[in-house]
């Protein structure tokens, strides 16, 4: 290993280490809370021991205290970078190194990406230093196993983590993935017309063998197409308790599924849903939110004729809770943000496209409890900004995740400090 | 004449007839017959056609036409020419296609129409010099997925122009980005992928009506995992990069052979000697059109130390290498580039998807730039072509946090004059400078803002897209009968 890796190590594992019960109060912030108190303007937080334990404007700094003076920046909570491949792929290209999915034909709803989420990725300095200080590692179907089955295939189960720490998962099991549409489709040996009653079918092959567990085991149940494992992992799904995030496109199959979750009594969370605005007001109906990719506006398949830029702010202006979601890894996950700029500029008021990439994610995947804005009682995942969050030029001056500081550095600060030239102090001439 | 940029050719090296012929293709809308009423007392009768080469480099000639215009002024706008420091308060004023004059307090002459652009700013239509909109259209299906002839290590005998769908509803996206003009690429999985075309951003029915007059044809070249795999999983060479350089060298050396027989050939024919003409070859053709400097490479390369070693084989065959592509090493090579006069087109912040693109910077473009070589962004990526702005932003922002002091004028040119100068085509078009194009966008605000949307784009002094105006925005053949852009359902 070459010594700067050696270095970088050593600085995101010290970083990352638990908060002293020492006090830290972040001080003359632009507070954007996310929480029920709005923006504070000149705000403060205090945190001890990894939680906000009292957020306001006119809040006395505790004596001992670590201060840190945002001085007039916007404070945020931590990003929420949700469907992503952080932490559980390094090089989209180099197999080996990518857990976010499996070929197995032994396993498809139990594939769980939890025991893959590496703290020591070399992705999540980057993913950090755009903001994120949480993920939720989501598994994706992947292209050679579509059409190896007949059935319907899941792609797993989802597991939310800090960018920090060297135990870093905050709840496994928290969403069943299935693609549905066309790619869904083609996993059910083709056409819309199997998938909707194969997944009918399997719903109904897991309640059964949650009521005959015993008498599966002594072999005298009826037989499942799917492994133990596989229904095992679907019970919670089918008893409502475990989010099912469906990735699905075009209106007609969003309506489907819509129909399908109401009768299966299921916690339905819709993905992709590029034709979403067109059934808006039957997705804020059944109280279902959406995550959505948000520089999708292009007729990129025949279930995405309909895609376009407005689809957060009208999903929104429907009444639809939106989450947007982390493009694979072209980027290190530093895109969101940027994506959330951007659907303000296409429609979004600014406060539903921050709580995009904070509150809500943190909601769909159940952990609204302890991340996804500045609340009391909540993990002490923030970012102090050097100017608006979701702006190009931007980016954090201090990071915070459970009150620990974190370094503003990565391996590609370290490659440009190292290549950099020394004479940068006269500005380039235009 | 200099289109083609006859300059840097060496067109005395050939004979004569070669040289007249070529020249009039440059300068004429009738190619052929220019070629021939121009060939001096041709000795032997002419080879049918087709058969020369050289006789009729354009054979699928543009037939872009600029949309008619009025006089415009763009008046109370800030201004980055991509030419000079940044403008506040500045006026535009464009007529006849063309930039008649930039700069502030500029008195508006009669007869312009004046679009009052107070708050707004105005810079070059952008320029993407790496696209594949059209090659690989939208919607992304087999049918029409025709970018990459991944039959052979080396398909020079392609050109991406027979593949690009003019309905490809990228292009009347990427003009929402302000994109003006973009150069459509064969893709990277060989060795010698093919020629691209430079189009202008217009709605069109046919490739030829989008051809960007007079743009030098370029070829594609792949260096590293893209050719190595796609060759090495079916068998065969190259499996390496050793494999992938013997192949650049060999076709190289039978390029060479090629251009020397059809210059001996032409020497005789022009000393009124008789000669039998070489056979033609079309892969030879493209290849020897770089070789004779009448075709620009264009090459996808990740790491520094191959495009080091592209350098070398450049050198040893005597050709020149316009822009590294995707070239997210480019930095630690930037004094070379420089030296070489070579550009890097590059991304702000795609990096690690593969390895060779594991140590990519988002400071890539801005570091190039420090060290005086040319520096381009690009997109790749339908998607991305749409917020080339956005990425010139953060490419910006990164610089400035490493101290590289980037000013506004100074990154419009990663996306305008830039790429202008990768494509040989930024003495026609790529800034705000009398006489050149008038191809013009108007942001809302500060274009390198995430919060920027391009207002107005002017291609040749044609207004080609509105944003207040939807229904004057250009919506291709297949988006008709499309939702998207129809308000949202009715309220319940």
């Amino acid at each position: 290993m070459r010594p700067f890796l050696k270095t970088l190590l050593a600085l995101s594992l010290a970083g990352a280490a638990p908060a002293a019960a020492q006090t830290v109060a972040i001080t003359h912030a632009d507070l954007l809370t996310m929480g029920p108190a709005g923006e504070i303007k000149s705000g403060m937080v205090l945190i001890r021991g990894g939680k906000i334990t009292a957020v306001g404007a006119d809040l006395a700094i505790p004596a001992g205290a670590q201060v840190i003076d945002a001085g007039g920046k916007i404070v945020t909570p931590g990003l929420v970078s949700t469907n992503t491949p952080i932490g559980v792929q390094e090089v989209e290209g180099v197999e080996p190194t990518d857990d976010q999915e499996t070929a197995s034909d032994k396993l498809s709803a139990a594939f769980d990406v939890q025991y893959a989420i590496n703290p020591q990725s070399l992705v999540i300095p980057i993913a950090r230093l755009g903001g994120i200080t949480d993920a939720v590692a989501t598994p994706s179907l992947p292209f050679d196993r579509g059409h190896s089955r007949k059935d319907m295939v899941f792609a797993g189960q989802a597991a939310v983590f800090a960018l920090a720490g060297d135990d870093p998962v905050e709840r496994p099991k928290a969403g069943m993935v299935l693609m549905m549409g066309e790619e869904g489709a083609g996993a059910a040996g083709g056409g819309r017309g199997a998938e909707f009653v194969l997944l009918r079918a399997i719903f109904e092959d897991v309640r059964d063998y949650a009521k005959n567990r015993a008498a599966y085991d002594r072999n005298q149940s009826r037989s499942y197409d799917l492994s133990r494992e596989d229904l095992e992992a679907l019970i919670p799904v089918v008893q409502g308790r475990e989010p099912l995030v469906v990735s699905v496109h075009r209106a007609a199959d969003i309506l489907q599924v819509l129909k399908l979750a109401k009768e299966q009594h299921l916690k339905l969370v819709l993905e992709g849903a590029e034709e979403g605005w067109r059934v808006a007001h039957e997705i804020a109906a059944a109280g279902v939110p959406v995550m959505i990719y948000g520089a999708a506006d292009l007729p990129s398949s025949f279930e995405t004729l309909g895609s376009t830029l407005e689809n957060a702010a009208r999903l929104n202006a429907a009444g639809v809770m939106i989450a947007l979601e982390t493009p694979p890894l072209f980027t290190g996950g530093r895109t969101p943000r940027f994506d959330a700029g951007r659907a303000v500029a296409h429609g979004l008021p600014y406060n539903v496209a921050l709580a995009a990439i904070t509150l809500n994610p943190a909601k769909m995947w159940g952990v609204s409890d302890r991340i996804g804005s500045l609340e009391v009682g909540k993990d002490a995942d923030l970012v102090v900004w050097d100017g608006d969050p979701l702006e190009t030029t931007s980016a954090p001056t201090t990071i915070l995740i459970k009150g620990a500081v974190q370094p503003l550095r990565s391996r590609d600060l370290d490659l440009r400090d190292r290549y950099l030239p020394q004479d940068t102090a006269t500005p380039t001439a235009p | 004449m200099g289109d083609r940029g006859r300059d840097v050719r060496g067109a005395l090296a050939f004979s004569l007839v070669a040289a007249m012929a070529v020249a009039g293709c440059a300068t004429t809308d009738t190619p052929a017959a220019t070629a021939k009423a121009e060939t001096p007392s041709a000795p032997s009768k002419p080879l049918p056609p087709g058969l020369d080469p050289f006789a009729n480099p354009d054979p699928f000639p543009s037939t872009y036409k600029a949309a008619p215009s009025r006089p415009t002024a763009i008046v109370n706008a800030t201004i980055l020419t991509a030419a000079g420091p940044e403008i506040a308060d500045g006026v535009l004023l464009i007529a006849d296609g063309k930039v008649v004059a930039v700069g502030p307090g500029l008195a508006v002459p009669a007869g312009y129409e004046v679009i009052d652009a107070k708050g707004e700013w105005v810079t070059p239509g952008l320029i993407d010099p790496h696209s594949h909109l059209g090659v690989y259209p939208s919607p992304e299906v087999r049918a029409l997925s025709d970018g990459n002839e991944a039959t052979d290590p080396d398909t020079a005998q392609v050109w991406a122009e027979h593949s690009v769908w003019p309905q490809d509803p990228g292009f009347s996206r990427a003009l929402a980005g302000g994109v003006t003009t973009l150069e459509i690429l064969p893709g990277s999985a060989n060795l010698f992928g093919g020629r691209s075309v430079v189009l202008k951003n217009v709605p069109a029915t046919t490739v030829q009506a989008m051809k960007f007059p007079g743009a030098p044809y370029d070829l594609k070249m792949a260096c590293g995992e893209n050719p190595k795999q796609v060759y090495g999983s079916k068998g065969r060479a190259p499996s390496t990069r050793m494999g992938n350089v013997a192949g650049y060298r060999a076709a190289w050396i039978n390029a060479r052979d090629y251009l020397r027989r059809w210059d001996d050939y032409h020497d005789k024919i022009a000393r009124g000697e008789k000669a039998d003409p070489p056979k033609r070859d079309l892969q030879l053709d493209t290849l020897a059109g770089v070789l004779r400097g009448d075709i620009r490479i264009q090459n996808h390369c990740y790491r520094a130390d191959e495009m080091a070693q592209m350098i070398g084989i450049s050198h040893e065959f005597g050709f020149h290498i316009a822009a590294f592509h995707h070239a997210l090493e480019s930095y630690k090579i930037a004094p070379l580039l420089a030296k070489e006069g070579i550009c890097t087109v590059t991304w702000a912040e795609w990096y690690g998807f593969k390895m060779e693109g594991f140590d990519g910077i988002e400071e890539n473009v801005a570091m190039v730039d420090r060290a005086g070589a040319c520096a381009t962004l690009s997109s790749d990526d339908a998607n991305l072509i749409q917020h080339l702005n956005e990425e010139a932003g953060i490419a910006m922002g990164a610089a400035n946090r490493a101290g590289l002091n980037v000013d506004r004028a100074r990154a419009i040119r990663w996306i305008t004059l830039n790429p202008a100068k990768a494509l040989g085509i930024d003495a026609k078009t790529g800034s705000l400078e009398p006489g050149k194009m008038a191809d013009v966008t108007i942001w809302s605000q500060d274009p390198f803002s995430i919060y920027a949307l391009a207002d107005k784009v002017f291609i040749d002094g044609a207004l080609a897209y509105d944003r207040r105006h939807p229904s004057a925005t250009p919506r291709s053949d297949f988006e008709l009968g499309l939702p998207s852009n129809q308000p949202v359902a009715g309220s319940r």
